[in-house]
């Protein structure tokens, strides 16, 4: 008797349609909230839309050029640069130093990992609130700890002064992403092989050298990884300014983000806030393919 | 150069004893391997000996010198991992260099001994590459390069064979021999494979289960194991181990002959083997039965391609086992006794 495999086909065989049925909820939402908005702003930075008049006019190059003859723009942009490069660059070394101690085995590590990382799980607006309430012109306890200390007489006013502003904003944004970023490390941290390690120990290498001529080379890749995080975050999220200063005082940090919300929402100037908005694009590109080029080029083996 | 000594070293991770209680001590210059199945504590041991272990108990001497606080680069070692631990980002040179630069030696001093050991293993051609590169003969090469390049007085090598292919093993076994006996390095070499212990060690340290079960010459811990254990771990296939009442006794399935080709030199012991299987080898015949009085317990014996006596299958046949190479071995513990009459 020859036993003749006979099987009901049912729809859900079919690979393709379990393939497009179990994306379709990503691909929805990805439409929906990121590409119609993004294609939205594209169309509105060639028109001259505005809340007053939403009508779809084409202006061409018209409101790029009027966004770049800003003053206001052309600091927002400086100031959006210093701002990324500098907490960049904070949460780099912080990351990379916290990571290396939470590798570590002590007492009270499960506890240490938890605070690490609450800046990272606390909501945004939240976080950026309680740090608003710290450094309050009248109630700050940071004043308060230093007046006590001997250190100053008069409060700082530490969102009141353009210098003091700056520093704050690019505080509390390399506070908000450091956990990020460490653990990104740590994972990176605990890929090196055993082997490795041994051999440094072996070799009569000291800290600092294993620091700098092994561990850092090796870690390079996937600290790329985090600093375009880190840069992407800093660059297109505008919370911690918008909570802070929104841009004060006198748009000393003012960066392209809020500057894109207060002109095109606030403002209501639709298309200018889509140009603002868009006119990073082509530079957050340009850093996502370079650093994904550069974590390529060196795997561990 | 320098002796290793341990004494009573024990390790525990929590409530595993990986290494329990292991005195050993190496001659000047000798290529002294530790054998046993993965698990029994012998890389625990090499890494204690590194200093990537601290002993839980125990101590460990560097040529004369209690070294057990000490951390690795303190002691004069060189180490080479199975994995061989190449640092991936840097080229042949700056890796055999990197222990060099971690003693302070200026560069120019450096390049010569860099050049010096990329010489004794044949890869000046080498040195601008980076281990990615390399192929795995390549990559071991490299990695005794490193090693041997400060010139340290103990030269400790975990598996280093075991991630080459068999064809590459043999001739890489050959190379790291004669490089030994050349510069005369007290060597600790770690392996399961006791193929490699053999042919490699001066002797061998055979553990299981963190102890040191025997330590002997090849032809002591293969002629005359220590225990059960020794007996059926070296050998393939093991010792033949049969069990009477009183004690256990074996025999090498090499020893185990048909009547007629051993060669009548002193007494035999006559079995009668009932073969089941044959396998043919090649080079041998392993034949797979068991023992008439001792029904419970296959027995194999092995002989050679120049042994071309017909076997046949399902039948019992007169086979033999000379009386000096019978091993006893007590009941209880599977030490080694003393020579038995064997009860019939």
């Amino acid at each position: 008797m020859t036993a003749e495999v006979t099987r009901p086909r049912y729809l859900g065989d079919n690979p393709r349609f379990l393939a497009g049925l179990f994306m379709s909820p990503a691909v929805l939402y990805i439409i929906a909230l990121v590409g119609f908005p993004f294609v939205l702003a594209i169309v509105y930075a060639f028109t001259d839309i505005s809340t007053g008049n939403p009508e779809l006019e084409f202006v061409g190059w018209a409101t790029f050029r009027r966004v770049l003859d800003d003053p206001v723009f052309r600091e927002a942009l400086l100031n959006t640069f210093l701002f990324a490069v500098i907490a960049n660059v904070l949460v780099v070394v912080l990351a990379t130093a916290l990571a290396e101690i939470l590798v570590r085995d002590f007492k009270g590590k499960w506890l240490v990992r938890f605070l690490v990382l609450l800046p990272w799980v606390a909501p945004v607006s939240l976080a950026t609130i309680t740090w608003l309430w710290t450094l309050d012109s009248i109630f700050s306890p940071i004043d308060w700890v230093l007046r006590q200390l001997g250190l100053i007489t008069e409060n700082v006013y530490w969102l009141g002064q353009p210098g003091t502003a700056m520093t704050s904003v690019i505080a509390v944004q390399t506070w908000r992403i450091v956990p990020l970023a460490a653990v990104i490390v740590m994972a990176g941290l605990i890929a090196i092989p055993g082997d490795i390690t041994d051999a440094v120990a072996v070799d009569g290498a000291g800290f600092w050298r294993k620091m700098f001529q092994v561990t850092i080379p090796l870690l390079a890749p996937i600290i790329a990884v985090a600093v375009l995080f880190g840069v992407i975050l800093t660059i297109s999220d505008m919370s911690v300014v918008y909570v802070l200063t929104r841009g004060g005082p006198t748009n000393s940090t003012q960066v392209l983000s809020t500057w894109a919300f207060i002109k095109g929402i606030e403002g209501g100037a639709l298309a200018q806030g889509a140009a603002v908005a868009l006119f990073l694009l082509p530079v957050l590109i340009a850093i996502t393919a370079i650093v994904l080029r550069l974590a390529r080029r060196r795997e561990v083996l | 150069m320098a002796v290793v000594e341990v004494r009573e070293l024990r390790k525990d991770f929590g409530d595993v004893t990986a290494v329990d209680g292991v005195d050993l001590r190496s001659e000047e210059g000798e290529f002294l391997v530790l054998l046993g199945p993965s698990g029994c504590g012998k890389t625990t041991l090499l890494r204690m000996i590194a200093g990537l272990e601290q002993p839980t108990e125990g101590e460990i001497l560097l040529g004369g010198e209690d070294v057990s606080g000490l951390p690795p680069r303190a002691r004069r070692i060189a180490m080479v991992f199975q994995s061989y631990a190449l640092y991936p980002h840097m080229t042949v040179a700056n890796n055999i260099a990197f222990p060099l630069k971690a003693q302070g030696m200026d560069a120019e001093e450096r390049t010569k001994k860099v050049e010096w050991a990329a010489g004794l293993f044949g890869i000046e051609r080498l040195l601008q590459r980076r281990p990615r590169q390399l192929s795995g003969g390549e990559r071991q090469r490299v990695a005794l390069a490193r090693a041997l390049v400060r010139e340290p007085s103990v030269f400790l090598l975990d598996e280093p064979l075991s991630n080459l292919d068999a064809k590459l093993r043999a001739a890489a076994r050959d190379d790291l021999m004669e490089f030994q006996r050349r510069i005369g390095i007290t060597t600790i070499y770690v392996t399961h494979d006791q193929v490699e212990a053999m042919g490699m060690g001066d002797r061998i340290a055979v553990m299981n289960h963190g102890k040191v079960r025997q330590l002997g010459t090849p032809e002591e811990v293969y002629h005359h194991p220590a225990d059960v254990f020794v007996a059926q771990f070296l050998g393939s296939p093991p010792m033949n181990l049969l069990e009477t009442p009183t004690y256990v006794f074996g025999f090498r399935p090499e020893q185990f002959l048909p009547e007629g080709i051993a060669e009548s030199e002193g007494t035999r012991v006559p079995f009668s083997f009932h073969v089941n299987r044959i396998e043919y080898l090649g080079s041998e015949r392993y034949l797979y039965g068991f023992i008439r009085e001792y029904d419970e317990t296959r027995i194999i014996a092995m002989l050679p391609a120049t042994v071309t006596l017909p076997i046949t299958i399902d039948q019992d046949h007169k086979f033999s086992v000379a009386k000096d190479q019978l091993r006893f071995f007590d009941l209880d513990d599977g030490r080694k006794i003393a020579q038995q009459t064997l009860m019939r």
